[in-house]
């Protein structure tokens, strides 16, 4: 029984969140749109665009190979698995197992390699341009990522993220300081790794600033839709492993229905505060110069450095 | 003939010494070089399989021992095959089987008779690693040590007309003999002046915590000078790119690994008694090994010479899996210092599987277009399909990506690193996951490089006009590389298997294995302590991101359509697209200059402004050269030319110092 119920259970998250993961960025979007008082497109505007995209005929490069034409599914595909395995609504599902904190952070490269690989496939300077550039973003993040991860590992003994949630969620309501230090150095990271203002501008089309729009600007229809959908499931996924790691309560446990009820009512206010909040500060920050980027992610690595040496001098 | 008793020793005694026969029957065909190519080499191949078979039978059976009746008299070869024996020979055989089929194809038609000379070094230098890794003696591991080091360093300088190739030969073996030095003088400290020379003696040595520290030093450094460990590598991106690829493709994956194996044998086995100290020498010198070895890496436009700077970096990750075992095992945690050993072991493994197949790819690369730089090459995934798969393979395996083997050895080192809070000083507690935090930044950069090697080389347009359209690598050659990338997906897929093998290599070196419940929990789940602290399953990624994938492509075809068109690349409409506008693969690496500016000695030619055909030259050094190097090279000859002083060339003046010498000789002798 409990299994079926965690089968259940595993089915429903990586649906729903796959499905709610256009309305975050939308969310995100209208928010900032009205913050810079402009009315906005409305939340629902990435699920059109989506439609719109998909009806479209795919149009690709006479020099693109094969590589180049599977990188959306295989991006997409490692996104589902990452909202699969990040318990988003509901801890002991059956997949979780799969990978931990560790081969979650190696999920998220392997498509950005995938990426950047099919940036440079058609040979276009933009192309190179933004693999590059995405590759540097990603190998300043990735240190820091493990960084804050390994706090949280060190507090909980564990690095699977259910463990996580039911240590730092389920059990005594302790401080961690370390998890201050950590959660900022995470705010950074997710910021970066997610092309998102200071380190890069999502709705950015001007030639040289461009990172991660340029490594995907000779995709189109179906490839794109795919391509940008995956983007926004990142982007959830990031955010729910935030969740999990910070604020772990309202998660429930399996087999209890009713706690899955409150775990995606608690979901949705968490996450429109955390659009509301991730607008916010793309509103108020300017986006910096690419040589800027090491300096700001070479502090959110010492930041969760300072937490871990914390957690070892106060807390163990 | 008796097969009851026939054990692991005597079989891969056999096959190595049959492994010389054929490299002796290679010399004797050496006028007929399509029998070599086509027999030789093959038969070769197949007695690595069946080194691999032996191997891995001895990971399972008992310890077994033989005397040879070769050697000097009185004093006999002592081999003996345990599973730490066994587990490198799995690896010599497993990894030389592919190199030997790929070499097959790759030296037929150079059409030389030199296929006949080649056959019988390389055919050595398998047998001696082999010897290497059955030794049971000090003598015999310096004589097979030594011969391999000979016939790899003839290897090397294989194309000896080139003075580049001669030099890189020569600092090879410069390094080979101060490493060996090293290590014979480490024997020497664990001998103590009583009982021979075999490892059992040397076991049973009492040393006091000084004179264990001194062959620690000594044995760490001596192997680590054949491992390219940090300071000790400068000869690794010198002899690498002059070896013919398959060569290369041995050294690296197979022969850097035999100095690990010397390491693991001496320090666990011989010495004995770890000290967390120790540990802590090896995991910082990795930490550094590792981080430097990729920054390198990735300033490389030499295919093969980047792919060398990778070996350094990799040695480095094995040295901390091996560091980090050392030091639990040092304060008295062995279930951690088996999860750190088996991570090290692992990636040894790892590491020889996936750079093997990357040098075979580069060597098909060479063949099939004569373009070892990677600022000439381009859109290679068009003429060679099934390099290209290959390749990407490979370079996702290195890259430490899911679901494939890298990663399953980071994920271990990860995850003896998390082990950190069980340790008593908290220096030591707090340095640990910052050792972690310099390998998940190497890895990163990996991942960095490789995607430079492959989009520069096997992505986009090619920058270099071809004399004639470049050639798939052929069928022994594909088999090869096969092979190997078959063995990147079956050690990340199942690592289960190999770690409960590896856990017997653990049982029998230092008497201690992982927790029951981590060996409980079946094939698809890897878990390395207990399920609740940690676990990964390959297949399940795999499965999901191929279900995905597959369910993706069907719904959008059934909802919508799969309707396509071809047309000029987009580029945010620039018209003309040529090969310049892409990057290089200096380039692509500028970002890392610029950040590690200090790490690197940087000669900048900047072309005048007013220059009609401008030319931006920039080299990249090592720092090691200048700050190591040549003072020792300038004290050197420094020395040298006083000494010659002595020799004054004329007759009286020796008979002088005979006298001389005779005089004194009687004072103290009397």
């Amino acid at each position: 029984m409990k299994q079926a119920s965690g089968i259940i259970f595993q089915v429903l998250q990586s649906v729903l969140v796959v499905l709610i993961a256009p309305l975050v960025l939308g969310w995100v979007n209208q928010c900032r749109a009205w913050l810079q008082n402009r009315s906005g497109p409305g939340v629902w505007q990435p699920y059109r665009v989506l439609n719109k995209l998909f009806h479209k005929d795919a149009v690709l490069a006479h020099d693109a190979s094969l590589l180049f034409r599977s990188t959306p599914y295989i991006l997409f595909g490692c996104m589902w698995l990452a909202v699969g395995i990040v318990p988003v609504l509901a801890t002991s599902l059956p997949f979780a197992p799969a990978a931990d904190v560790i081969a979650l952070v190696g999920l998220f490269a392997l498509a950005r390699v995938f990426v950047s690989l099919a940036g440079m496939d058609i040979g276009t300077s933009f192309g190179t341009l933004g693999a590059r550039r995405e590759m540097m973003i990603g190998f300043l993040a990735e240190p820091a990522m493990l960084m804050t991860l390994f706090t949280a590992s060190l507090i909980s003994h564990s690095t699977s993220l259910p463990t996580i949630v039911d240590t730092l969620g389920h059990g005594e309501l302790v401080i961690y300081p370390s998890m201050a230090f950590a959660a900022v150095a995470f705010v950074m990271v997710l910021l970066a790794e997610n092309a998102r203002i200071p380190i890069d501008n999502p709705s950015t089309h001007l030639e040289l600033t461009m990172i991660h729009e340029a490594m995907i600007l000779e995709y189109s229809a179906r490839h794109l839709a795919l391509v940008e959908w995956a983007t926004s499931l990142k982007l959830t996924a990031y955010i729910t492993i935030g969740f999990a790691i910070f604020v772990p309560w309202g998660i429930a446990q399996a087999g209890d229905w009713e706690g899955l009820l409150i775990a995606f009512a608690v979901l949705l206010v968490k996450l429109a505060l955390a659009g509301a909040g991730l607008a916010l500060l793309e509103t108020v920050s300017a986006k910096m110069r690419i040589f800027r980027a090491p300096e700001f992610l070479g502090t959110a690595f010492m930041l969760a450095t300072l937490g871990m040496l914390i957690h070892f001098l106060l807390e163990a | 003939m008796d097969f009851s008793s026939f054990r692991p020793v005597e079989a891969a005694v056999t096959l190595s010494v049959i492994w010389i026969g054929l490299g002796g029957a290679g010399l004797a065909f050496a006028r007929a070089p399509r029998v070599v190519t086509d027999w030789v080499f093959p038969a070769g191949a197949a007695v690595a399989l069946a080194l691999a078979l032996t191997g891995l039978w001895a990971m399972n059976a008992p310890v077994s021992t033989a005397v040879l009746p070769a050697g000097l008299p009185d004093l006999p070869f002592h081999v003996r095959v345990d599973p730490l024996s066994g587990f490198f020979l799995l690896l010599l055989g497993g990894v030389s089987f592919g190199i030997s089929l790929f070499s097959a194809g790759y030296f037929r038609g150079s059409g030389d008779s030199s296929v006949g000379l080649m056959s019988l070094q390389y055919h050595v230098f398998l047998a001696s690693m082999g010897f290497v890794l059955i030794a049971d003696d000090a003598y015999l591991f310096m004589v097979v040590w030594e011969s391999m080091a000979l016939s790899s360093y003839f290897l090397v300088t294989a194309e000896h007309h080139s003075e580049q190739n001669r030099k890189a030969g020569f600092i090879y073996l410069l390094v080979a003999h101060l490493g060996a030095i090293s290590i014979l003088l480490s024997f020497g400290v664990l001998h103590g002046g009583h009982g021979d020379y075999t490892f059992d003696a040397l076991r049973r040595a009492e040393l006091s915590s000084f004179w264990a520290t001194i062959a620690f030093v000594l044995a760490f450094f001596g192997f680590g000078a054949k491992a390219g460990m940090l300071p000790l590598h400068v000869w690794l991106p010198e002899a690498h790119p002059a070896a013919p690829s398959p060569v290369s493709a041995l050294m690296s994956g197979v022969m850097l690994k035999t100095a690990i194996y010397g390491m693991v044998r001496v320090i666990y086995d011989l010495i004995g008694g770890i000290r967390w100290e120790w540990g802590l020498t090896v995991l910082l010198f990795g930490a550094a090994t590792s981080l430097f070895g990729v920054l390198f890496a990735l300033m490389q436009h030499d295919l093969k010479r980047l792919l060398a700077y990778h070996s350094v970096e990799n040695i480095g990750i094995i040295l901390i899996g091996i560091g980090l075992s050392m030091v639990f095992l040092g304060s008295g945690h062995p279930v951690a210092a088996v999860l750190g050993l088996i991570a090290g072991l692992y990636h040894t493994l790892n590491h020889a599987v996936f750079k093997g197949l990357l040098f075979l790819g580069a060597g098909a690369i060479l063949k099939s277009t004569g373009l070892r730089n990677l600022n000439e090459m381009g859109g290679l995934i068009r003429y060679l399909p099934h390099t290209a798969l290959y390749f990407l393979i490979g370079a996702l395996a290195i890259s430490a990506l899911p679901p494939l083997n890298g990663f399953v050895s980071e994920w271990l080192t990860f995850q003896a690193s998390l082990q950190a809070p069980l340790l008593e000083s908290s220096v030591v507690r707090s340095l640990v996951p910052i050792v972690a935090a310099v390998l998940a930044l190497s890895g990163a950069l990996t991942g960095m490089c490789f995607v430079k090697v492959y989009g520069v080389a096997f992505l986009g347009q090619h920058r270099h006009e071809l004399a004639e359209t470049p050639r798939e690598a052929s069928r022994w050659e594909r088999a090869g590389m096969l092979w190997l990338a078959a063995a990147c997906f079956a050690l990340g897929l199942l690592p289960v298997f190999m770690i409960g093998q590896l856990n017997n290599v653990s049982q029998a070196l230092i008497k201690a294995g992982l927790p029951d419940e981590a060996m409980a929990s079946g094939w698809l789940w890897l878990v390395p302590t207990s399920s609740a602290q940690a676990s990964y399953s390959p297949i399940v990624f795999l499965l999901v991101i191929a279900a995905v994938f597959a369910l993706t492509y069907l719904v959008v075809r059934q909802v919508y359509h799969g309707r396509l068109r071809r047309s000029d690349p987009w580029d945010c409409g620039f018209p003309a697209q040529t090969s310049r506008m892409e990057d290089t693969a200096d380039g692509f690496g500028q970002p890392i200059r610029q950040i590690f500016a200090p790490v690197y000695l940087i000669h900048r030619e900047i072309p005048r402004a007013d220059d009609p055909r401008p030319v931006f030259k920039q080299e990249i050094e090592d720092r090691h050269w200048n700050a190591i190097y040549s003072p020792i090279a300038r004290f050197a000859e420094f020395l040298s030319g006083h000494i010659g002083k002595v020799q004054q060339g004329r007759i009286s003046v020796y008979l002088l110092y005979s006298f001389l010498t005779l005089i004194a000789l009687l004072v103290f002798a009397q």
